[in-house]
């Protein structure tokens, strides 16, 4: 019992620490000036903790405007991804049609398609559409990589909400879209916020195809890469922080919806 | 309005046939018990009548008007699921008026409403508490109460009272028995419970593997069964069937035996007595043959003993031994 209760404790710290070491050694580098950098070991709290770098670092040409971009792309990603993962999950879920077992590999195959190899036509493509270094160009790239966890994710979803309620609703009155709008969206809305959540972190954390994309209209990722590659160590701390804070947050602000979540699915 | 009409329905999942061309007619106002065992299409058939499930052919009407195409909303009635279907996101006050809300009610009739069928389901103490708050008893009730609530004049309930303790349950029965009838609702019961078929239905329509076996009112079900399924499946303990002559069986209630003097009657061994308070219950053989007798009253016997039976000449139901369907009864 004690050595059980032992290892669960020690389960709990291990993966704290695997969550919050790399955090609290971005966090401390990058409010810690200078000479924290090169210190080892470092201080557990920063003696002197300076809001400064990050002053300095936001103060740079452009960070602003990219944090805006990073953020606008995002939320756009967010809308697409579930505007369009959430139907597409509730078909699996809800219709046998043929060809749906298909359909779900097919779209984990989109995840394994590489994105280098797509990136010359997608630039031609972009120009041509006249997408290429807009928000909007980005968003679209980024939710043809969220969009596969938010159909898979809604399909289990809407599989774990019993067909019977939805029933109960036509019987009571509703139409399929009504009975899809009062009963079946609030069951789900907990993992509908966990799968906006996960789009938006995809958007938020992907350099790549935002790199190759956008030339002036970057995001904050590809503008860090592209600007501070060779920036003192302590304004690419700050850049890693600025990027972990929004997404920690955000988590932070819904956990409840994920706890929730995570009760239906134990249930 | 609302007489039902089943024409023809039938109903194949793949391989597996549900119902098998069924035909069944309800009155206005009247309370049919679809009563059979697990398995046998009862669930099927009810789906079938409330828009859920497409029949495979056949037609349904309700109050002379072709549903059978329709979508369930657009049938106008209410339904008990079996599985109580009860959502789990709205409190019990929203779960009950829910239909109401739907059809765009007065505020002041869904109040009324949401107060009368929780009063009468005794779920006044619960209104504001969600589903996951309840006991499996208490959802069930609330699956119930949101069904009455619109004072659908078509109920459609499949094993309403299955999951509440037996005290509960007899309350139940009672209560909306009387409900319904006052209400005048065309009610279609689906049970397994022969008791709850007996105790609430006008008439009985007993379903045996995606057939109507037979279908008349209760006492008619229980006393002249028209096969030998249903006089095994109605009644506790069931009818007995007794090997007799020229390929006839003899079927015989358990209280409709008597005890004879011996000699008199069939020589009969008790192996097991059942003391169960308004009747005894008699288990043995005779001739060979499995034979369960219930005596009102107590009575003392010890198992082992040997007592002697008489058939009562008017209540025996002789059936047909290679087909199960009762005899024409004046060859008895
Ligand atoms: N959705 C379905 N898919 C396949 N078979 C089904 C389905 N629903 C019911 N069945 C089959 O149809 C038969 C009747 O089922 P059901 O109507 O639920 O019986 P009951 O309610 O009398 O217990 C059973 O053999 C069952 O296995
Ligand atoms: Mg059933």
């Amino acid at each position: 019992m004690t050595t059980r209760r032992g290892i669960y404790l020690l389960g709990v710290v291990v993966l704290c620490a695997w969550v919050l070491v790399p955090i609290w050694l971005i966090a401390a580098n990058a409010l810690g000036g200078q000479a924290l950098i090169a210190a080892w070991p470092k201080p557990l709290v920063p003696t002197q903790m300076s809001l400064d770098t990050l002053r300095v670092f936001l103060a740079i040409e452009g960070v602003g405007r990219a944090l805006w971009i990073s953020f606008e792309v995002a939320v756009l990603c967010m809308v697409f991804s579930v505007a369009l993962g959430l139907p597409a999950g509730y078909a699996l879920a809800r219709y046998s049609f043929r060809g749906a077992n298909v359909f779900r590999v097919m779209i984990l195959l989109t995840r394994a398609f590489p994105v280098g190899i797509l990136a010359l036509p997608l630039t031609v493509g972009f120009i041509r559409l006249g997408l290429y270094d807009t928000a909007l160009g980005v968003a679209l790239m980024h939710t043809a990589l969220a969009l596969p966890f938010a159909v898979l994710v809604s399909a289990s979803l809407f599989q774990a909400i019993p067909r019977e309620l939805e029933e109960a609703a036509w019987v009571f009155g509703c139409t399929r879209l009504s009975a899809a709008w009062r009963v079946v969206l609030p069951l789900a809305a907990p993992g509908v916020v966990a799968t906006a959540i996960f789009a938006f972190v995809i958007s938020w954390n992907e350099v790549f195809a935002a790199s190759v994309l956008s030339a002036r209209n970057r995001t904050l990722t590809a503008y860090l890469l592209a600007v501070l590659a060779d920036s003192p160590l302590t304004y690419q701390f700050a850049g890693g922080l600025l990027l972990i804070v929004p997404s920690v947050g955000f988590i932070f602000l819904v956990r409840r919806h994920l706890f929730a979540m995570w009760g239906i699915a134990s249930r | 309005m609302a007489g039902i009409v089943i024409d023809g329905i039938s109903k194949a999942f793949g391989n597996t046939v549900a119902l098998a061309a069924l035909d069944l007619a309800v009155a206005d106002r009247e309370f049919v018990a679809l009563l059979g065992p697990s398995g046998c299409g009862k669930t099927t058939l009810l789906r079938i009548i409330a828009g859920l499930e497409t029949a495979t052919t056949g037609r349904v009407l309700i109050g002379g008007r072709d549903v059978t195409n329709l979508p369930p909303r657009a049938r106008g009635l209410a339904m008990v699921f079996q599985n109580y279907a009860v959502f789990p996101h709205l409190r019990v006050c929203d779960n009950i008026a829910f239909g109401l809300k739907m059809a765009r009610a007065e505020r002041t009739r869904i109040d009324r409403q949401v107060a009368r069928t929780a009063e009468l389901l005794q779920l006044a103490p619960y209104l504001d508490r969600y589903p996951a708050q309840l006991s499996g008893g208490q959802r069930q009730r609330v699956a119930v109460a949101r069904a009455l609530a619109v004072e659908p004049a078509l109920l459609l309930m499949d094993e309403p009272l299955s999951n509440l303790d037996a005290l509960l349950r007899l309350d139940m029965r009672a209560e909306l028995k009387d409900v319904l009838r006052e209400a005048g609702t065309t009610t279609i019961y689906v049970t397994h419970d022969q008791t709850e078929a007996m105790a609430l239905a006008d008439r009985i329509a007993v379903l045996h593997g995606g057939r109507i076996e037979q279908i008349g009112s209760p006492s008619a079900i229980y006393h002249s069964p028209a096969t030998r399924f249903v006089g095994s499946f109605v009644g506790s303990p069931p009818m007995n069937f007794l090997r007799a002559d020229a390929g006839r069986l003899m079927g015989i209630r358990p209280e409709d035996i008597d005890l004879v003097d011996a000699g008199a009657g069939l020589p009969f061994r008790v192996s097991v007595v059942e003391p169960l308070g308004a009747q005894t219950l008699l288990t043995g053989t005779t001739d060979g043959q499995v034979v369960r007798v219930a005596l009102p009253g107590e009575h003392v016997i010890a198992a082992g003993a040997t007592l002697f039976l008489r058939p009562r000449p008017d209540r025996i139901r002789w059936m047909d031994a290679a087909t199960g369907n009762a005899l024409a009864q004046a060859a008895g």
